[in-house]
């Protein structure tokens, strides 16, 4: 979920002098920056425009790079029209940011004027010459075999026979075959003498390519873009060549000069010996990819178009938000006791769980924070032979909890092994496997089960092993990692997250800490439906290692020193919810005293209540699913979907996100939020000087924000920023997905997790004060960037007034609500039934299914 | 009893027909009516088979529908079941179901919706009318089409550059492989004097006895059938276009390159079997061909680190293993194998997405780093260069192109000169002269008229050569193929006195009617857009998507697809080609091998692929 905070380097490229060092780090700062799909963390697809302003940042990637920076022009029309994008809102902006006196002639503008959208970019115009002079296509003769020769020597396990040589490095490796076989990489004797040199540099290939070292940067630039995919992730592994569990050496440079050599190879097999260089045959002056844009009317029309799309939505949520508070504020609930206590993530998915589990259960509460409970660790299961990092990508953690004790087996599936795929083997396959595939497919399409095959949440640790949470003294570790946690350490986390979110005190006898996972059948991007805040991964090690910290007695008393008293009555039980089966799963029950067994049986129904009626909501979303059907029916399709094969859509992931929230609970009790809202428990009365909330701040950005935004860009250009339909997907060497067999790497989302995405920037509201909301998110400079380039909007709700204040250009300013009408619901069934269902996943079509704000009545 | 396999014809049809009129937006009626039918059909052949079984499986034979008559031709439909066709088609009924079933739900939005499964009908009706096919005349049609379904298949998505790049390359295999059918059955007229049947070809004698009279021809005639099956089945050395061709969603790719479509080969053989059975040279060749297929494509499986292409190879390998039981007589082994083999390869792809997931998990598990090998020994040396050319997959692709395309283009880049507005007039005042020449043909002496047709025949190949590499104009590419085909139509009406001007009419009437159409939409287009070319691939579907569909058709009415006459024509044109024409067939043959791929060219360059207007979102080349 984080982003990958680089070093911004100056963007300023030196023109006449060429450094090999400079330039390859400029390509690494722009090129995507996905890890392998097993490692799929969320992030800001344009992090590396993050210095500057939102709207500047999307319009100059875009005029650089070609992508689509928001919605075309059409689409924002269309949706003014269908009322989506509201009138009194865009006038206010409109007026905001063009002043009163032009705004008829800019809304004129907005709505009818017509303006010439094409977008010729920057990128690859210089190494477009050699076709249009020499109709030479050096990205058709190169990218097939460059891309099977790259994931080949990636590969994790998919080819049978591995790539002969790799310990050395990708070139060093090429160098070691082409020396040691009768083949050869390249056609031509001079690519070869070329390859066989030792000191072989970047500029020495680009003066035979290209010539003048002016236009050597815009050349690789165009060179690397041309298969962004690809080069993004020889970039990544060689920052973290830890995401490959088959270790591969390599370099973007390796990348480079390999791709440069062949270029030489397949320019003097076309154009004979000692081909002319580029530069001998352009006019073109030598240019700065890099340069100014030039700010066009268009530009100005898309920005009040989104954000008047984004304030017609917030504006809505604001306004309900207010009356819910002004509504509650009237009646003074008398102060029960809790039947219990529940910690969910932050994770917007969970938002609709909570408020079933609170109107089944009036006197439950629940809290939110990040999913992996402020307990970091590496987690190795019993037999693996690899750790599983459990907590935010940028944290690096010192700690490992080991699985033991592991009764049950593993279990394999024949389908996938490379037996078929051998001649004599795949000879007795056919004749026994296949007939029985044939009947495995007629069972999956009509009786879908879960199998070895599919991706279970409640796989990645075994409910019956035990943990090792207890360190035994400090000298117990592995590979530098200590094992298990010290009572001092175990205090500090459990008293930080009890802190991080109010909970100090009327503790529940059960508090539930709920971690969530995700299952799914035949998707590569499984791991972006689990816990961003786990590095994708379920999070059900966290929940159970701190509910073992927090009943410990010598945590308890520590505590206490600090001034948390946990009464000895309360327990604290963990559990994982899958998000996409719709199922939970208790662990260590068997702790549970007498009374709080009873009581679990009791709770475990208003659990399971919720989860029928969070399905009964997701359901409304998923167009095989009848939502007026018998409620135990639709938790039943919801349960075979997580398992089909051909069901592309598991789960819906992030699709809805737009909010995030920081607050008490109490403010948006009650509240419909359509499962759009991130929401992290914050009670600023037990923190007046936001001392935790800088703490609670921090992640927001880059886990929320991050999110937001991948989904935001994958949404406004799927094919170039996303990764397109998934229908085609082809996996490569298990670490990515590609078109076809020769097609480049795609990283960003599929167009299935996006289509229910309304493309709007993250709105955070803070409850709090102005001046300690500033002071916290200025606190550090990376998460300030996140607000003051405008990545995410903020908003302060002021605890004494209730006014809502937002942060612009560096101060809070007041905000008034223009919605009046808020919408009432009684029976949360009728409102899911009568939702509306998109025609066609056209935005001004997927937007009408987001139902508006509703105030529980 | 036999009167009942029209009906299997019939009902896929039916559907086909039916999902055309639906509203895209339908989902669940289009998906509906798909696997409907196929249901109807697949329980249908269930009980018929039941009962063909219980009266002894008789072979049947049903001489169905006359298409064209005359004293010396005669063109029919004929339907024919055996064991072979049970198999086939009860195969592809349960496969073409179930993954139509897993379609509903996979395809779910897509906005090629109801393309995907209008053509996945065309498609099984295209496969039934093969299997159930009792000629070849029969059997080209169902496979001609069946080459059109793969194209649009494979350039489903249309918006991106590597499907329409592999569409075309696998068409333009496909079209080889339709060519050798022709000829085939080109041959097979001379030898037989009528439209033989494969129930005829049972009768062993009566084979054996032409085989003796005929020999060369019989081998010629071989040959091309055996070139069409290692075609279609992807055997070497055609076999890189079958990975390439996944490009669809995952489950078209399951159903036409995973099963049904890569098995038409070994289907062909199995049907011909009688026929070259006792000619020793080609089953030598097919045994051949089976084992460097089965040795090659595993070698290159090994060594894909992708799951589609390991999955696409490891099957043609299997393939492979089949020629070799076809031409041993092992049918019923066959038949196991290549119904395993459909079903477990079909399996495979559709839940290849999955191979990330639980891989990794194994991994996981039970990874042990591979111990470093030592380099420099030979036997290391070998495996390298075992390894480096499976990687490359043994250049049969290049050496395709080498050997098959680019004479084309070179013969067509270096006539280039003739491509202006002066040549267009030369070559229409020559074709005027040729026409006249057509009319007082008494005039003319005999010698001078052998040369004539000739003459003409290989301008029309140059003028489809031409179009071939034409660069800037659509519309002047397209004008030169109608000037080619016009050519063509002389030629082979000069040659024979005896031609019937109905015959003419009926072939010039279907290219008329697409000649026009393609100039229409080419103009209407160029007003629209201004500047057309044929330099990239233009993508002008984006905002015309109904010029699309009328130029779509009108090219394939030109390629003489079934249901325009010029499909009638062509057959006919080619029954009067003389067998002892060798130059003609020459010229004829390369004409209508390229007609095709220029014609498609032409759509795809100017409808196909990334659009060129970004002001939406477009794809990046690479993808």
């Amino acid at each position: 979920m984080q982003a990958q905070v680089l070093q911004q380097p100056t963007k300023k490229m030196s023109m006449p002098a060429f450094s090999e060092q400079h330039v390859l780090h400029e390509l690494k700062h722009y090129l995507p920056s996905q890890a392998p799909l097993k490692d799929f963390i969320h992030h800001n697809t344009l992090h590396a425009f993050q210095e500057t302003k939102f709207y500047d940042a999307i319009f100059k990637a875009s005029k650089i790079f070609g992508f689509q920076a928001t919605l075309p022009l059409v689409d924002f029309r269309e949706l003014y029209k269908i009322g989506r994008i509201n009138e009194a809102i865009l006038d206010r902006i409109i007026i905001e940011k063009k002043g009163a006196e032009n705004s008829s002639l800019w809304k004129e503008n907005l709505i009818y004027k017509n303006y010439d959208e094409h977008n010729e970019q920057r990128i690859g115009k210089l190494r477009a010459h050699w076709k249009s002079v020499h109709h030479i296509n050096l990205d058709d003769l190169i990218q097939p075999f460059l891309f099977r020769i790259l994931s080949s020597y990636l590969d994790q396990g998919i080819a049978i026979c591995d790539f002969p040589i790799h310990e050395e490095g990708f070139l060093a490796s090429m160098k070691e075959i082409e020396k040691n076989s009768f083949a050869s990489f390249f056609k031509t004797e001079r690519a070869r003498h070329i390859f066989k040199q030792e000191t072989t540099s970047i500029s020495d290939l680009l003066k035979i390519i290209v010539g003048d070292e002016r236009y050597f940067e815009q050349y690789l630039f165009d060179q690397q873009f041309s298969h962004s995919g690809w080069s993004g992730l020889v970039a990544v592994l060689e920052e973290r060549p830890d995401t490959l569990l088959s270790p591969k050496k390599i370099e973007l440079k390796d990348l480079v000069i390999f791709e440069l050599i062949l270029e030489i190879d397949h320019l003097e097999n076309e154009l004979g010996r000692n081909f002319a260089p580029l530069c001998s045959f352009i006019s073109q002056e030598p240019y700065n990819l890099f340069d100014q844009v030039e700010s066009t009317e268009l530009q100005e029309v898309l920005k009040i178009w989104q954000d008047a799309f984004e304030w017609s939505y917030y504006d809505e949520i604001l306004a309900g938000i207010q009356q819910n508070i002004s509504i509650k504020s009237g009646n003074q609930y008398p102060k029960t006791e809790k039947s219990f206590q529940a910690f969910f993530c932050i994770d917007e998915r969970e938002c609709s769980i909570r408020s079933h589990i609170e109107s089944y259960d009036k006197n439950a509460e629940t809290f939110g924070c990040p999913g992996f409970f402020g307990v970091e660790f590496y987690f190795q299961a019993e037999h693996a032979r690899f750790y599983d990092k459990l907590c935010p990508a940028p944290v690096t953690p010192k700690y490992l909890i080991k699985e033991y004790d592991v009764s049950e087996k593993r279990k394999h599936d024949i389908f996938y092994s490379n037996y078929t795929h051998q001649i004599a083997s795949g000879f007795i396959s056919a004749l026994t496997f296949g007939f029985w595939a044939g009947y495995r497919l007629v069972k999956n399409l009509f009786q879908p089960k879960m199998s070895p095959a599919i991706s279970n949440a409640f796989a990645h640790m075994n409910e019956q092993g035990k943990l090792t949470i207890h360190n035994k003294n400090i000298n117990d570790r592995e590979n530098g990692l200590q094992i298990g946690f010290t009572i001092e350490e175990m205090t500090n986390r459990v008293e930080g997250l009890l802190h991080g979110i109010g909970l100090l005190d009327n503790f529940a006898s059960i508090i539930y800490v709920v971690a969530h996972g995700s299952s799914s059948a035949n998707n590569p991007h499984h791991g972006a439906h689990d816990c961003g805040a786990c590095s994708g991964r379920p999070g059900s090690v966290n929940s159970r290692v701190f509910s073992s910290m927090a009943n410990d007695a010598e945590v308890r008393k520590l505590l206490k020193i600090r001034g948390i008293d946990i009464p000895v009555s309360t327990q604290f039980v963990g559990a994982l919810h899958d998000t996409a089966a719709d199922e939970i799963e208790y662990y260590d029950l068997a702790i549970l005293n007498e009374i709080n067994a009873k009581k679990h049986i009791h709770n475990k129904l208003t659990f399971e209540n919720a989860l029928d009626l969070n399905a009964k909501e997701r359901s409304r979303r998923f167009a095989s699913i009848n939502t007026k059907a018998e409620i135990k029916k639709i938790r039943k399709a919801i349960k075979d979907r997580s398992v089909s094969l051909f069901e592309p859509r598991p789960e819906l992931g992030h699709g809805t996100n737009t909010l995030c929230i920081v607050g008490n609970r109490e403010m948006t009790r009650g509240v419909f939020l359509d499962r759009r809202a991130f929401l992290n428990s914050y009670d600023y009365k037990t923190d007046r000087d936001g001392k935790f909330l800088t703490g609670v701040m921090s992640p927001l950005g880059p886990v929320c924000g991050g999110i937001s935004l991948e989904y935001y860009f994958s949404r406004v250009d799927n094919l170039k920023l996303g990764a397109g339909t998934k229908l085609p997907h082809n996996v490569v060497g298990l670490y990515g997905v590609t078109n076809s067999s020769d097609g480049d790497l795609r990283p960003g989302l599929p167009w299935q997790m996006v289509e229910v995405h309304d493309p709007l920037r993250l709105l955070v509201i803070v409850e709090h004060f102005p001046e300690i909301i500033l002071k916290s998110i200025q606190s550090s400079p990376a998460m300030y960037e996140w607000f003051i380039n405008e990545w995410v909007h903020l908003i302060s709700l002021n605890p004494d007034t209730n006014e809502f204040t937002y942060f612009n250009e560096g101060q809070f300013k007041p905000y008034q609500t223009l919605a009046k009408k808020i919408h009432f619901y009684k029976d949360v069934h009728s409102l899911l039934e009568n939702a509306k269902e998109m025609e066609t996943n056209h935005i001004v079509h997927a937007t009408q299914e987001n139902l508006p704000v509703y105030l529980h009545n | 009893m036999e009167q009942l396999l029209q009906l299997f014809i019939f009902i896929p049809l039916a559907g086909f027909i039916a999902s055309l009129f639906l509203k895209p937006t339908r989902e669940r009626l289009i998906s509906g009516v798909a696997y409907t039918s196929v249901a109807i059909q697949l329980s249908g052949i269930v009980l018929f088979i039941t009962y063909w079984l219980l009266i002894g499986s008789p072979v049947l034979n049903l001489k169905h529908f006359v298409f064209f008559k005359e004293d010396n031709i005669e063109i029919y439909l004929d339907f024919y079941f055996d064991k072979t066709t049970a198999v086939f088609s009860l195969l592809g009924a349960l496969v073409t179901f179930l993954v139509l079933i897993f379609s509903k739900y996979y395809l779910h939005r897509d906005s090629g919706f109801k393309r995907f499964f209008n053509t996945v009908l065309l498609f099984f009706f295209a496969f039934n009318i093969t299997i159930f096919a009792g000629n070849f005349e029969t059997l080209f049609l169902g496979w001609e089409v069946l080459g059109i379904t793969s194209f649009l298949l494979i350039a489903f998505y249309r918006d991106r550059y590597l499907p329409v790049k592999n569409a075309l390359k696998t068409i333009s295999l496909y079209r080889l492989g339709d060519i050798c059918l022709i000829l085939a059955i080109w041959t097979s007229h001379h030898i037989w004097h009528e439209n033989i049947t494969f129930f005829k070809l049972d009768n062993s004698q009566l084979v054996a006895s032409h085989i003796s009279d005929h020999y060369q021809s019989v081998i010629f005639l071989l040959s091309m059938i055996v070139i069409a099956a290692t075609i279609k089945s992807a055997q070497f050395p055609f076999s890189s276009w079958l990975p390439r061709a996944m490009e669809g969603p995952t489950t078209s790719s399951a159903v036409f390159y995973g099963s049904l479509a890569v098995h038409l080969g070994v289907f062909l053989l199995l049907r011909t079997f009688n026929y070259w059975e006792s000619v020793l040279p080609i089953k030598i060749a097919i045994i051949a061909i089976g084992i460097l297929t089965a040795v090659v494509a595993t070698m290159i499986a090994r060594v894909q680190s992708t799951v589609k292409t390991q999955i696409a190879y490891a099957s043609v390998a299997q393939i492979g293993l089949m020629f070799i039981e076809v031409a041993l007589g092992w049918h019923v082994l066959v038949l196991f194998h290549l119904s395993g083999n459909a079903l477990l390869r079909t399996y495979q792809l559709l839940v290849s997405p999955s191979v990330l997931g639980y891989m990794i998990h194994e991994q996981i598990f039970k990874f042990v780093p591979k111990p470093i090998k030592s380099s420099g020994s030979f036997a290391s040396k070998i495996s390298n260069t075992i390894y480096l050319h499976s990687i490359k997959e043994w250049n049969m692709d290049t050496c395709l192109k080498k050997l098959l395309w680019d004479p084309f283009k070179f013969i067509g880049k270096s006539l280039q000169f003739i491509s202006n507005k002066v040549g267009l007039v030369l070559f229409g005042i020559i074709f005027i002269t040729g026409l006249l020449l057509f009319y007082m043909d008494d005039l003319i002496p005999k010698p001078i008229d052998e040369y004539l047709h000739i003459t003409f025949a290989f301008l029309g190949m140059i003028l489809i050569l031409l179009s071939f590499v034409e660069k800037k104009s659509p519309l002047k590419a397209w004008v030169f193929i109608i000037l080619s085909q016009l050519y063509v139509v002389l030629s082979v009406a000069l040659l024979n006195d005896e031609y019937q001007f109905v015959e003419i009419l009926l072939y010039v009437c279907g290219l008329g009617v697409a000649a026009l159409l393609g100039i229409l939409v080419l103009k209407r287009l160029h007003r629209l857009e201004h500047d057309l070319s044929l330099q990239d691939f233009y993508g002008h579907i984006y905002h015309h998507p109904k010029l699309s569909i009328w130029f779509l058709i009108a090219c394939l009415a030109f390629v003489g697809l079934p249901f325009t006459p010029s499909f009638i024509g062509l057959d006919l044109m080619y029954s009067h080609i003389d067998h002892e024409e060798y130059v003609l067939v020459t010229f004829v043959t390369i004409s209508f091998l390229v007609l095709e791929l220029a014609v498609l060219r032409i759509y795809a360059r100017v409808f196909l692929g990334p659009h060129v207007k970004q002001t939406h979102a477009v794809s990046f080349r690479s993808t």
